[in-house]
């Protein structure tokens, strides 16, 4: 095992995906000269060259787009928004030319390409620069949507992404990149599609991914389970989509109670889908209707008093514990 | 001179460009095959065969004929718009299969997934058929790029209409193409109008060419009713790009015979009845025809066997569409997410 930061931890699936395959690239805005704006990708034009780490210019629609057409004939292109607010000029890439490609050409061509970057809030950043924006990605068929939450997950889930052979939403966060965790020594990938237990219990179930599970599910856990003297079980899906539905059926058949928080808006959220579908196969199962956490329905405001109390926090996932267990 | 029964030259005149009598006459054959198919198209549209929207080529055939039959071999790639039936029976896609996706046939080009607008052939290098405005021209760059990363000597021919020079993805593919040379061939197709919409309507600039030297791009105006210069002036920018990855932009000037679409009246708000038939008189199979007959190569006889030879492949086309099957159920959850064994 060794300790890196989750920085380091993607940088490294991106070299040994480099050396494993020539026909991967990186792009996008500084991350070669300028060595990634979030320092992501520091080095790997050093030791890749300009052939295969290249900047280009403001213009995330044209070079989304190039990597796509690079992928239909056979490139891997790793394709970088210095953050995902930045890829809403790209949309029409991602959800049309991308998503729809092998499809719509019935499929004659397969787009292998890896969008990736940091979404969510960070601090300060305002409305446009601040938002969670994986369920307009996993809305659209034949987009696979990632985030991970630990450095070892982000490793082995991107490395699996790049060799995968489908238009990839791989969403990171800014505010996470210089936190430091475990991750094994040598080669490893991880599934996409398949979630994780990270932490067991029997009263509760919580389902959180990405940097709100990181920063503040966790924070509430211990405070919450010592206050109401009760167990809960965390659940990482690791994959948005496609959603390890079953692991998060078996929690709710042993807890019979589920909270899911997540940074994104409410209206046709993740949480929004998951608790159709856990109401759909685990109905007897529940004792109480499913609570969702989520940013509020608003543009995140700039002031911080606002913006805190606009996001999810230790107090409402509380409040959504609470709740489920009828101690509200 | 009836060279029907002439013996014809081997090589041509120096306006046939040196060209062979084979060669000039399978153009010929390829732009009436593609009017020849519109027309039938447009028949069973009519017929309420054909669904959703769908945009024929009538008028701009010398344009895919001089430039993908002519300027290009199979190794190279072409993407186009939502225009594409001339594309792609030019690129050597299976007219058959283009007929049958039209109808929504499981033996069409996509399976029936695609439809009019969306014409992809993977042995045939042809890649769409894109119905968003202007969406396939970074795609176009993309494909120029993995050219370039390969070290191939390819190039991607990129067509559009002139109302794709006007939306943003334009600026940006040809900005990357320009920046990092790369071999893509940008071909607007200006028939005059964005759907209703003239040139001078919804561009600042008229002369679309000159967008292209904001980027730094070598371009050129082509005159899109002769099928010879068309052929001319891409092969040189081609041949150019094989050997520099230099990129370059030909506007090439032409006019659709009818509607926008389907639904589209020929003329009616936006274009007068005197301006489409003016301009019909400058039909580029028949201004191919004629020189063809004035330099000696073909005869009526020679232009009479090829219109029997295009309606037997246009019959077969409908023959084949008539045999084939709809798609099965099960196709509709298939091709979403690409496996490498299977499914």
């Amino acid at each position: 095992m060794a300790i890196v930061s989750l920085r380091e931890a993607i940088n490294q699936a991106i070299d040994e995906e480099m050396a494993r395959d020539e026909s991967v690239f990186l792009m996008g805005e500084e991350v070669a000269n300028y060595q990634g704006a979030y320092k992501v990708s520091q080095g790997l034009l050093q030791k890749w060259g300009p052939k295969r780490i290249l900047d280009t210019p403001i213009a995330e629609a044209g070079f989304a787009g190039l990597g796509v057409g690079a992928a239909m004939v056979g490139l891997r292109p790793i394709v970088e928004f210095m953050t995902w607010n930045f890829s809403l000029v790209a949309y029409d890439q991602i959800a049309n030319n991308a998503a729809k490609m092998y499809s719509m050409s019935g499929g004659n061509f397969h787009v292998p390409i890896v969008f990736r970057g940091p979404g969510g809030a960070a601090h300060g950043l305002g409305a446009t620069h601040s938002q969670s924006l994986e369920s307009i990605y996993a809305h659209i068929p034949g987009l696979k949507v990632v985030m991970p939450s630990t450095c070892k997950d982000a490793k082995g889930l991107l490395k699996t992404s790049i060799r995968d052979d489908n238009p990839i939403v791989f969403i990171e966060s800014e505010v996470m990149y210089g936190d430091k965790g475990e991750i094994p020594d040598g080669e490893y990938t991880i599934p996409l599609g398949v979630g994780e237990v990270k932490k067991t219990g029997s009263d509760v179930t919580i389902v959180s991914w990405s940097k709100v599970l990181a920063n503040v599910v966790w924070k509430a856990v211990d405070s919450i389970q010592e206050e109401l003297n009760i167990s809960i079980e965390v659940i990482d899906p690791r994959t948005i989509k496609p959603m390890d539905y079953d692991l998060i059926v078996e929690s709710v058949k042993k807890t019979n109670r589920l909270v899911i928080v997540e940074e994104g808006w409410p209206f046709a959220g993740i949480g929004a889908q998951i608790s159709h579908e856990i109401s759909s196969r685990a109905f007897d199962h529940l004792d109480a209707p499913v609570e969702r956490v989520t940013q509020e329905d608003v543009p995140l405001p700039y002031a911080h008093q606002l913006e805190i109390r606009s996001l999810p926090s230790v107090e409402k996932i509380n409040a959504a514990v609470k709740k489920v267990l009828y101690r509200d | 001179m009836n060279t029907a029964t002439a013996p014809a030259p081997a090589r041509s005149t120096s306006r046939l460009l040196g060209l062979s009598r084979d060669t000039l006459m399978s153009w010929y054959d390829d732009m009436l095959l593609v009017r020849r198919f519109e027309e039938k198209c447009a028949q069973l549209y009519g017929m309420g065969q054909i669904m959703g929207f769908c945009h024929l080529y009538n008028g701009q055939e010398a344009v895919s004929t001089g430039a993908i039959k002519g300027a290009i071999t199979p190794d190279d790639y072409v993407i186009t718009a939502y225009r594409d039936h001339g594309q792609a029976i030019s690129k050597g896609v299976d007219p058959r299969k283009i007929l049958a996706e039209l109808l929504g046939k499981y033996t069409g080009t996509t399976k029936g997934k695609g439809g009019s607008m969306h014409i992809f052939d993977r042995a045939a290098n042809f890649l769409g058929g894109h119905a968003i405005v202007g969406g396939h021209i970074p795609i176009a760059t993309g494909v120029a790029f993995a050219i370039k990363y390969r070290n191939e000597k390819k190039v991607c021919l990129c067509f559009m209409g002139d109302g794709a020079t006007n939306i943003g993805t334009f600026h940006e593919g040809l900005n990357l193409a320009g920046l990092w040379k790369l071999p893509v061939i940008f071909i607007i197709e200006n028939n005059r109008y964005g759907m209703g919409t003239s040139v001078d309507r919804a561009s600042a600039v008229n002369e679309l060419h000159k967008k292209a030297l904001a980027y730094n791009i070598h371009n050129e105006v082509v005159d899109g009713m002769d099928v010879l210069e068309v052929y001319k002036k891409v092969k040189a920018v081609v041949d150019r790009a094989k050997e520099t990855y230099e990129p370059a932009l030909l506007e090439i000037e032409t006019y659709r015979f009818r509607g926008h679409s389907m639904s589209d009246p020929i003329h009616g708000h936006y274009r007068s009845k005197d301006e489409v038939e003016r301009l019909r008189k400058s039909d580029p199979i028949i201004l191919f025809g004629e020189t063809l007959k004035e330099e000696g190569v073909a005869a009526d006889q020679d232009f009479e066997e090829s219109e029997k030879r295009i309606k037997r492949i246009v019959e077969e086309c409908v023959e084949f569409t008539e045999n084939s099957p709809e798609p099965p159920i099960e196709e509709l959850w298939k091709d979403v997410y690409f496996e490498r064994n299977g499914a």
